[in-house]
């Protein structure tokens, strides 16, 4: 549990940031909240040679609204993320959610821009940003791209950031008020990642769903995009056939891995069971 | 009297002796984190061990190359089993009579195991050396499951002891078999079974876990090469015990051995035994001339230095038809890993299983025991519990719950039927033991009546019938366990390790001015002895407790003592305590009659002081007497106001406890929620009921843990799984039911106080209050056994399998 030599770097701005990542290559690696890196280098299971510190750019915190976007800074901790009134307010499930990730001690250094760049399935947030349809901002040596949340995801610890990118910001759509959400995570205890969990982001009319967005965290190498199941409930009552054809939807597009939470056939039902949890919460919330 | 003159209560209160909630006098220091603990400590010149360890569970160890280990500058040595041979610590004896390796020689047992010492002057250095150490393995076939462990081809294990037909403890039948104990009447119980009404026969399993006290185990070995003497701090239960050993085998003269056990975060069995992280740092230090600290990380801890439980417990009852119990009949598969390190005491291989007729009064029992080698780590301690206890409590408890169901009564019912009674105390059970008191009936009645049991049944009735139609998709169950634990290991008639009785000792000194300073045999690892042993002085002598300093863990100067653990503190130093304080008491009272001038038979105690009888204005308080010893001691009399007590039991002792465990089970996702849980325990005198209580809070975590998903698994090929606490369930205080605690009294009758020892009966008491409301919540399922752990994925399987899921 002790990691191996690494040169320690506090850059202050972004550039200078992505300058040191560019000139190292592979063997340089960004440092966050720490909490899943920190880890994975005390058991040597990742050395970097360089770990590029992000906390010391202050650009890169902070939570804004613009037309209808919500842009949070990759910096931003779990804990300012249950602290934001914009959020309670435009975004109340990335409350919710935030309060479902390890502890609060965690959540004082873990980020978003951490907890959705490392690709670790068991994470919570990159399920719920494709469920929101969000967009990362990555910027590198020559300048910003954006990559939806969707597409961002290619295997575990395997996604579209390029090593001398970074992740600095996420745009989030704001859903319209009175949609209902709801992010439903089994775990064994807190801290533990999910078992299975689910993010349902809906909006009713009279009594019918107007649109519909999921997402499965856990139960795959990357987070999942029920694309299908919400196609399936969008312009249903919610009745009963309905959920029933919209879980095994979202229940074929799961592959988990067999662990210390369950066996694969466990986690998928358990899919199942968050997703109908979270669509059942988020119609009570939801306005007419 | 006048105003200023403190009343009786008020002498009293002012002890804060026995009976008392007196605050943990330890804490002042522990919550501001100015414990001293091992990993404190630092000398000058101080350099680290660390382990190159084995990925592979069974492997030939073909060649051990540390040349570009050396190379980096800062480490010094890198020790291989060849280096020990030297010394002839290539292995070390065990508890349980077996030896075991300290570093590979020319193989591994289990993945983890310690294959090399790396020495460097940090750990950083140490770990990056590790990474160079090249060891070359040729893996050999597995053997992970006990049940295929006798096969005929099963692989060989132990090549050492191989034409070894006789181990420490009798005949070995195959060459994965360690021994065979057993115990009981087996003629008469197969009687009973034949003329049995009723039967039952099930194998309950009680899975592997691991104590995982919050501090790992450690050590700082110095040895002095001038003056010849060893220096050893570490994290020892029994730190006597462990001079002992580290004398014979380093040849050392015991008395050039210095051992010390500081602050302890937590044993629980895990520091019972002597490690080779322990043995490696001592030998370092002989070789360098430098203090070496070993400290375990968590995997390594949980990974290798021991295990606790893995018993596989074919269990059979034998009833007559009103549920009149008749017979017990139990075999038990004992998973011990590669080497046999049991820290059991030495003629017990399975511990005091044969305490398995619990609080039932079988006539005729028969117990077996089989010991057998498998590819996993080494232990087998007893993790909070009186040794083997708690798997012999859940193997009764789960199976009269089942006998319950077979002859459809109420298992609370069933219980009290089958009870010993009262007047049967002193009572001699079929396996051997001699209970020493208790009120059974009483204790369950109380928690029955408290909790509202046939309320509960009835509310569990209406929820079982919701469920069937379909309007509910929770099921609620009741878990009952009353359990009986022996504990105070013990008296020297049958308890011994490697050689010496298990008896236990106190030494008080009274200052002159009437302050006390104590040591102790025992060492508290949490358990509050520096408050709770200075009460019962406190009430025996007259000294207020916070007069009086206990000191423990010091070989030095503490007295001989076989250390804490099996719940044996109390009984069994508890007693020696109290017998030194009354050797002081009897010299007081001599000098209080020579200092008033009467016969000391004219004296009566009181409190704090003695008193003329009939006159108790004439009196002298402790205080006084204490100087008068020191100033003035009566003529012909020795000064001084000091005893030492060894103590040696006349009888374990049997705490008891009647707990109940109400529980929901989402029956879709596996989530199963506590309800309520209700512990009456009934550990004889109380001594501190805070510290009871707290004792009680404690291991009602630990068996919520242990029974809802706490285990050490391996995979089929031998890699352990979940060695961390990402997966290994340690509960936070929000998976923490609340607890409600309640007790009777029935004091011991052959300890001074009357006190029976309370640490561990929750854990016993507990597991199978747990598992017997997750059994109990399935039974109208057609369940009849479900095994533990019963985390969530295997309490939905169990749904499943029931046909539940729809």
């Amino acid at each position: 549990m002790i990691p191996g030599e690494f040169t320690y770097h506090r850059p202050s701005s972004v550039a200078e940031a992505i300058a040191i990542l560019a000139s190292h290559g592979d063997e340089a690696r960004p440092l966050s909240g720490g909490h899943s890196l920190i880890p994975m280098m005390k058991l040597r299971m990742a050395a970097p040679e360089h770990l590029v510190d992000l906390g010391g750019i202050a650009d890169l915190k902070g939570i804004s609204e613009d037309g209808g976007t919500i842009t949070i800074g990759c910096m931003t901790t779990q804990h300012e993320l249950i602290g934001s009134d914009l959020l309670a307010d435009k975004l109340p499930i990335i409350r919710e959610t935030s309060l479902l990730i390890a502890d609060p001690q965690i959540r004082y250094m873990g980020t978003l821009g951490g907890n959705v760049a490392n690709g670790d399935p068991g994470n919570d947030m990159p399920g719920l940003m494709q469920c929101l349809g969000a967009t990362y901002v990555l910027t590198g040596p020559d300048g910003d791209r954006e990559v939806a949340a969707r597409d961002f995801y290619e295997a575990a610890y395997f996604t579209a950031l390029a090593p001398e990118e970074i992740l600095t910001a996420v745009k989030i759509p704001a859903p319209p008020a009175g949609h209902g959400y709801a992010y439903e995570k089994l775990k064994r205890k807190v801290g533990d990642y999910a078992t299975a969990a689910a993010a349902v982001v809906l909006t009713m009319t009279g009594g019918t769903v107007a649109s519909c967005s999921i997402a499965l965290t856990n139960v795959a190498d990357t987070p999942l995009h029920a694309a299908d199941a919400s196609d399936i409930l969008t312009g249903s009552t919610l009745d009963a056939s309905t959920i029933a054809s919209a879980v095994a939807a979202a229940e074929a597009i799961t592959d988990p891995a067999s662990d210390g939470r369950g066996p694969a056939e466990y986690r998928t039902k358990m899919a199942g069971i968050m997703m109908q949890r979270a669509l059942a919460r988020a119609a009570e919330r939801a306005s007419a | 009297m006048n105003d200023m003159t403190p009343t009786r209560e008020q002498r009293e209160a002012a002890l804060e002796g026995m009976g008392c909630k007196r605050k943990r006098v330890e804490d002042v220091r522990f919550t501001q984190g100015k414990g001293q603990y091992v990993d404190d400590l630092k000398l000058p010149g101080m350099v680290f061990g660390d382990f190159v360890r084995s990925p592979y569970p069974h492997a030939k160890i073909t060649k051990i190359d540390a040349t570009e280990a050396l190379k980096i500058p800062g480490v010094i040595a890198v020790l291989t089993a060849e280096d020990l041979k030297g010394v002839n610590l290539a292995w070390m004896p065990t508890l349980a009579g077996d030896v075991q390796m300290v570093l590979a020689d020319g193989k591994v047992l289990y993945q983890n195991q310690e294959v090399a010492f790396v020495v460097a002057e940090d750990r950083y250095i140490a770990d990056d050396a590790i990474q160079l150490v090249e060891v070359e393995y040729e893996e050999l076939p597995v053997l992970v499951d006990p049940f295929k462990s006798m096969d005929p081809d099963a692989p060989v294990l132990r090549p050492d002891l191989e034409g070894k037909t006789e181990g420490a403890h009798g005949p070995r039948k195959h060459h994965n078999h360690i021994f065979n104990w057993e115990v009981g009447d087996e003629d008469e119980t197969a009687k009973a079974f034949a003329e049995a009404d009723v039967t039952i026969n099930e194998m309950i399993s009680y899975h592997r876990t691991h104590p995982s006290p919050l501090e790992t185990c450690q050590c700082v070995a110095s040895m002095d090469k001038v003056k010849g003497e060893l220096t050893v701090w570490g994290t020892f239960q029994a730190p006597h015990v462990i001079r002992t050993v580290a004398s014979l085998l380093s040849t050392i003269p015991e008395h050039k051995i210095h051992v010390i056990a500081p602050d302890i975060g937590g044993g629980f069995g895990n520091k019972v035994g002597a490690y080779p992280g322990y043995i490696c740092s001592i030998v370092a230090s002989i070789v360098t001339g430098v203090p070496v600290k070993w400290v375990e990380d968590r995997m390594e801890n949980l990974s290798t230095t021991s295990f606790a439980r893995d018993y596989h417990m074919t269990t059979e009852i034998a009833a007559k038809s009103d549920g009149t119990v008749t017979g017990l009949k139990v075999h038990v598969l004992a998973d011990h890993g590669g080497f046999d390190a049991c820290a059991d005491p030495s003629k017990w291989p399975a511990g005091f299983f044969n305490i398995v007729t619990g609080s039932y009064d079988f006539p005729a029992a028969h117990l077996s025991v089989d010991g057998v080698y498998t590819n996993k780590a080494p232990g087998g301690v007893a993790y909070r519990c009186s040794f083997r206890v708690t798997e012999a409590a859940y193997c009764i408890e789960r199976a009269m719950d089942i006998l319950a169901q077979k002859l459809d009564m109420d298992p609370a019912d069933l219980r009290m039927k089958n009870f010993v009674k009262a007047d049967q105390f002193p009572y001699q059970s079929a396996l051997g033991w001699e209970y020493d008191s208790g009120d059974y009936h009483t204790a369950m009645q109380k928690a029955m009546d408290t909790i509202g049991y046939r309320e509960l049944r009835a509310e569990q009735k209406a929820k079982q019938e919701a469920f069937k139609r379909g309007e509910t998709r929770e099921i609620m169950g009741i878990g009952v366990s009353f359990f009986t634990e022996i504990v105070g290991a013990g008296p020297s008639k049958n308890c011994d390790i490697l050689g010496v009785a298990m008896f236990d000792s106190a030494e008080i000194r009274v200052h002159p001015t009437g302050s006390v300073i104590s040591r102790m045999g025992t060492k508290s690892q949490g358990q509050g002895h520096e408050t709770t042993w200075a009460q019962i002085i406190a009430t025996e002598i007259g000294i207020p407790a916070a007069d009086i300093m206990v000191e423990e863990g010091n070989t030095d100067t503490a007295p001989y003592g076989l250390g804490t653990y099996g719940s044996r503190s109390t009984p069994v130093a508890g007693a020696a305590i109290a017998l030194a304080a009354r050797k002081i008491r009897n010299k007081a009272q001599m000098i209080a009659a020579h200092m008033l001038e009467v016969s000391e038979y004219d004296l009566e105690w009181d409190i704090d002081g003695f008193q003329v009888k009939g006159n108790p204005e004439a009196r002298k308080s402790m205080k006084e007497i204490a100087w008068a010893a020191y100033h003035a001691p009566p003529p012909n009399m020795e000064p001084g106001l000091e005893a030492v007590s060894y103590y040696d039991p006349p009888n374990m002792t049997y705490p008891f406890g009647a707990y109940f465990c109400v529980m929901d089970i989402d029956v879709d996702t596996g989530v199963a929620s506590t309800r309520r849980f209700y512990a009456l325990d009934d550990c004889g005198t109380r001594i501190n009921p805070m510290i009871i209580e707290g004792q009680v809070h404690g291991g009602l975590t630990e068996a919520f843990a242990i029974a809802m998903g706490q285990e050490i698994r391996y995979d089929e090929m031998g890699n352990v799984l979940g060695a961390s606490f990402m997966d290994f369930f340690i509960p936070t205080a929000v998976e923490t039911p609340h607890w409600e605690t309640d007790h009777t009294v029935t004091p011991s009758p052959h300890h001074p106080i009357g006190a029976k020892g309370v640490g561990e009966s929750p854990n016993v008491g507990g597991v199978p209050a747990f598992s017997n409301a997750v059994n109990d919540a399935f039974q109208f399922l057609g369940s009849t056994h479900i095994q533990m752990p019963h985390d969530s994925w295997r309490v939905w399987q169990a749904a499943k399998d029931l046909g539940a899921h729809g």
